[in-house]
C-alpha cells in the first residue's frame, strides 16, 4: 500500500501569537513551529497500516526550506521519504493544487491529512485535494481500517457514528482518536539523517484570495462578582453589558 | 501532579547554536518525559521506589549511551545530543537522569573506552537497550573524596581472581544485572572489573530512608570471596585514571542535567507568580519575586552558554577535567540555589508534592554530593589555576 500523508507546519500549541506590521500575517520571530497534531495523527496511523499490511508512507508538505526540520520529525517518527513543494502556502486553494500536481503522477492508494491545521482552521485542503484528484473524500474520521482494497471509517456525528466504507483510492481527515502520536525514539532519529528528502518546484496557481487583516480576540474582561440578593442588578449587567439575555 | 505545563526557557536564543538534530532529540525527550515521566514521578518519588517500567522507555529515546557508536548499539550522537538528553531527563527527576547516567557515562563508556572488543560486543548492545542494567563501584563506606584509599581487591586464583571489599551509594545497584567495580589488583594497581548478577558471593543490600532522589534505587555492592573471570578485567587501564575517566563523562551529563532541574523550578515559580494574586495583583508583579526571577533567569543563561562551550570542546576532544569540574560544580549549585528561591516564591504551595520543587530540591543535595562534592571540585579548579595541590 502506497500511502501520502500531508503535513503542515503550525506554530506550537504554546505560542504567544502576534502580527507583522501589516496586520496581515502571522510574526515568526522566536515562533516555534511543530508539526501540525492532526497531521500527527495522520501519519502514527499510516505507520501502523503500512507497518501491519507492508507498504511504504511518503509525507508531503508546502512550505520553504525552513519548514524541513519538521519533515525530519516526521521522518524520525517513521515515514519513509518526504516531498517538499518549494513554496509558501498561500491559502488551502493554493496547497490542494500543489499536493494534486505532485500526487496525481504518483498513484497513491490512501491520502490521508489533518482534519485541519491549528493555525487557520481551514479544513479545506482534504475535500479540495479529493476533488481536484477526483478521489472519495471522507473528513474528521476517527477510525480508520483497510481490508483487501477497501477502507472502513468512523465518524463522529450528532447523537452517535457513522460508519462508512468506500473503496481505495481515497483522501480522508484524521481526527483524534484514529491513533496515538509518536515520539520519535533515537533509532528513529539516526535513520533520518539517511531518508531521502525531495524538494519539488511549485507550480502556478491563480490567486483568488487576499487576507485583508488579522485581528486578535479582544482581551477577557475581568469577573464582575455581584451579590447573591441582587438580582436586578445581574439581570440587568447580562443585559446590558453582556448582552446575552 | 497537575499537567506538565513545561516551556523551555531560552534567553539568549541559544537554539541557533543547535543542530536542527540537536533540537530534534531535546524536543522528543521533552516529549517524552511530559508523557511517561511528569505524570508519575511524584508518586514514585513518595513512595520511595524506582519505576523500573521506564527502563525500556529510556533505551528508546536514547538516553543509555548516546554517544556510544552505533555497531555497539550505542546513539553514535555527539557530547552535545548527551548534554541535552541529561537536562530534559532531569527536568523530569534527578534521580531518572542518575540512572541514565550511570548507564552511559559509568558503565558503558569504561567498557567501550577500557573494554576488550570481546567485552564490548558481549555487554554494550544489552545497556544500549536497557535489557541489562548496570552500575558503578568506585566509593567505599570509607573513602569517598579519596578513592585512592579504596580497601577493595582481589587475589590472583588462575583463569579467575577472587573479589573482596564492599562500595556504597551505589545508583543502581539493587537491580542493575552487572556492576563496573574498581579494586585493587594483588600489586595494589586500581583496576576495573566487571562483575555480574549471578555470581555467588555478589549481593547489592538496598539504602533504605534516603531524603533525597527518592525515585532512584540505591544500594551498596558487597563482594565475599566472590570468583570472576580475568576475562571479566578491563584490559586498558591502571590506576585511579580509569574512573575518573568515567566520573568526567558523568560531571559533564551533570553539568547539563543540573540546568533541566534548575529550569523546571523556574519554570513553575515564574507562571506561579503570574497566576498568584494577592494584594489583588499577581505576585509577579511585586519587586521581591522579580528580583528572584530575575536572577534566576540570569543563571540559567550563564549556565546554558557554559555548558554549551564544554560541550564543543568535549566534542573537539578538548574539554580538560577541570573545566568539566568548574560547570558541575557552578550548574548544581545554580540549580540548587533556584531551587530554594523558587520554593520561596510558591509559600507554603512549595512544599508540597503538587509543584516538582522540594522533590528537586532534595534531589540536588545529592547531585551536589555525588561525583566529586562541591568542595571538591573547588578545590580542582584552586590546583588547575595554582598549581598547588590542596587536598591533602
Amino acid at each position: 500500500m502506497k500511502v501520502l500523508v500531508c503535513i503542515s507546519n503550525v506554530p506550537d500549541t504554546t505560542t504567544k501569537i502576534t502580527f507583522n506590521d501589516d496586520n496581515k500575517s502571522l510574526n515568526i520571530n522566536g515562533v516555534q513551529f511543530i508539526i501540525n497534531p492532526y497531521d500527527e495523527i495522520a501519519l502514527t496511523r499510516a505507520l501502523e497500516l503500512t507497518e501491519a499490511q507492508g507498504g511504504t508512507v511518503t509525507v508531503l508538505h508546502v512550505g520553504d526550506s525552513s519548514t524541513e526540520p519538521t519533515l525530519r520529525k516526521a521522518l524520525a517518527i517513521g515515514a519513509h521519504d518526504a516531498v517538499r513543494i518549494d513554496a509558501l502556502p498561500r491559502d488551502a486553494f493554493f496547497v490542494a493544487m500543489q499536493i494534486s500536481a505532485y500526487a496525481k503522477e504518483q498513484n497513491y492508494d490512501l491520502i490521508l491529512t489533518g482534519r485541519e491545521s491549528i493555525d487557520y482552521n481551514g479544513a479545506q485542503v482534504s475535500s479540495m485535494l479529493a476533488e481536484l484528484l477526483d478521489l472519495p473524500s471522507v473528513n474528521i474520521v476517527k477510525s480508520l481500517q483497510i481490508e483487501g482494497g477497501q477502507a472502513s471509517l468512523e465518524r463522529e456525528i450528532e447523537g452517535g457514528k457513522e460508519v462508512i466504507s468506500c473503496p481505495l483510492p481515497l483522501v480522508a481527515s484524521a481526527t483524534e482518536g484514529m491513533a496515538e502520536p509518536r515520539i520519535p525514539n533515537m533509532r528513529g532519529i539516526m535513520s533520518a539523517r539517511t531518508k531521502p528528502l525531495t524538494v519539488v518546484p511549485a507550480v502556478e496557481v491563480p490567486v483568488y484570495q487576499h487576507i485583508e487583516r488579522l485581528e486578535k480576540p479582544a482581551p477577557r474582561s475581568s469577573v464582575k462578582l455581584v451579590d447573591a440578593t441582587e438580582t436586578v442588578k445581574l439581570v440587568g449587567l447580562l443585559h446590558q453589558e453582556a448582552k446575552v439575555i | 501532579m497537575p499537567q506538565d505545563r513545561f516551556q523551555g526557557h531560552d534567553y539568549y536564543l541559544m537554539d541557533e547554536l543547535l543542530t536542527e538534530e540537536h533540537r530534534l532529540v531535546r524536543d522528543s525527550v521533552r516529549e517524552w518525559v511530559k508523557r511517561d515521566i511528569s505524570p508519575i514521578i511524584e508518586d514514585y518519588a513518595q513512595r520511595a521506589e524506582f519505576p523500573t517500567q521506564i527502563i525500556d522507555g529510556l533505551a528508546g529515546i536514547g538516553a543509555f549511551g548516546p554517544y556510544i557508536p552505533a555497531e555497539y548499539g550505542g546513539g553514535g550522537m555527539d557530547q552535545i545530543t548527551y548534554g541535552l538528553i541529561m537536562q530534559e531527563i532531569e527536568r523530569g527527576d534527578s534521580g531518572v537522569r542518575s540512572t541514565a547516567s550511570v548507564q552511559s557515562s559509568l558503565v558503558m563508556y569504561p567498557i567501550y573506552t577500557y573494554g576488550s572488543e570481546e567485552q564490548r560486543r558481549k555487554f554494550l548492545p544489552k545497556l544500549a537497550s536497557g535489557e541489562w542494567m548496570g552500575c558503578f563501584g568506585l566509593t567505599e563506606p570509607n573513602h569517598g573524596s579519596n578513592p585512592s584509599g579504596m580497601l577493595t581487591h582481589y587475589t590472583d586464583d588462575g583463569d579467575h581472581v577472587i573479589l573482596n571489599g564492599s562500595k556504597m551509594w551505589i545508583s543502581n545497584a539493587p537491580f542493575a544485572q552487572l556492576a563496573v567495580v574498581w579494586a585493587k589488583d594483588p600489586e595494589g594497581v586500581i583496576r576495573g572489573i566487571i562483575v555480574e548478577r549471578d555470581m555467588p558471593g555478589f549481593s547489592t543490600p538496598e539504602t533504605h530512608n534516603k531524603w533525597s532522589l527518592r525515585a532512584s534505587a540505591t544500594g551498596e555492592l558487597v563482594f565475599d570471596n566472590v570468583r570472576v573471570p580475568k576475562a571479566n578485567i578491563l584490559p586498558n587501564v591502571k590506576g585511579l585514571k580509569g574512573p575518573l575517566g568515567c566520573l568526567n563523562s558523568a560531571r559533564y551529563g551533570i553539568a547539563w542535567g543540573a540546568i533541566g532541574a534548575a529550569m523546571d523550578c523556574y519554570d513553575t515559580a515564574l507562571r506561579y507568580s503570574q497566576e498568584r494574586i494577592q494584594f489583588g495583583r499577581p505576585i509577579g508583579g511585586f519587586q521581591l519575586q522579580q528580583k528572584k526571577l530575575a536572577e534566576m533567569i540570569t543563571e540559567i543563561t550563564k549556565a546554558q552558554l557554559l555548558t554549551w562551550r564544554l560541550g564543543v570542546l568535549k566534542n573537539e576532544n578538548r574539554a580538560t577535567p577541570a573545566q568539566i569540574s568548574m560547570a558541575k560544580r557552578n550548574n548544581v549549585n545554580m540549580a540548587l540555589q533556584i531551587a530554594r528561591e523558587a520554593r520561596q516564591i510558591l509559600g507554603g504551595m512549595g512544599i508540597t508534592g503538587e509543584y516538582p520543587i522540594m522533590r528537586h530540591m532534595m534531589n540536588l543535595e545529592s547531585v551536589i554530593t555525588y561525583e566529586g562534592t562541591h568542595d571538591i571540585h573547588l578545590l580542582i579548579t584552586g590546583m588547575d589555576v595554582t598549581g598547588f595541590n590542596a587536598f591533602t
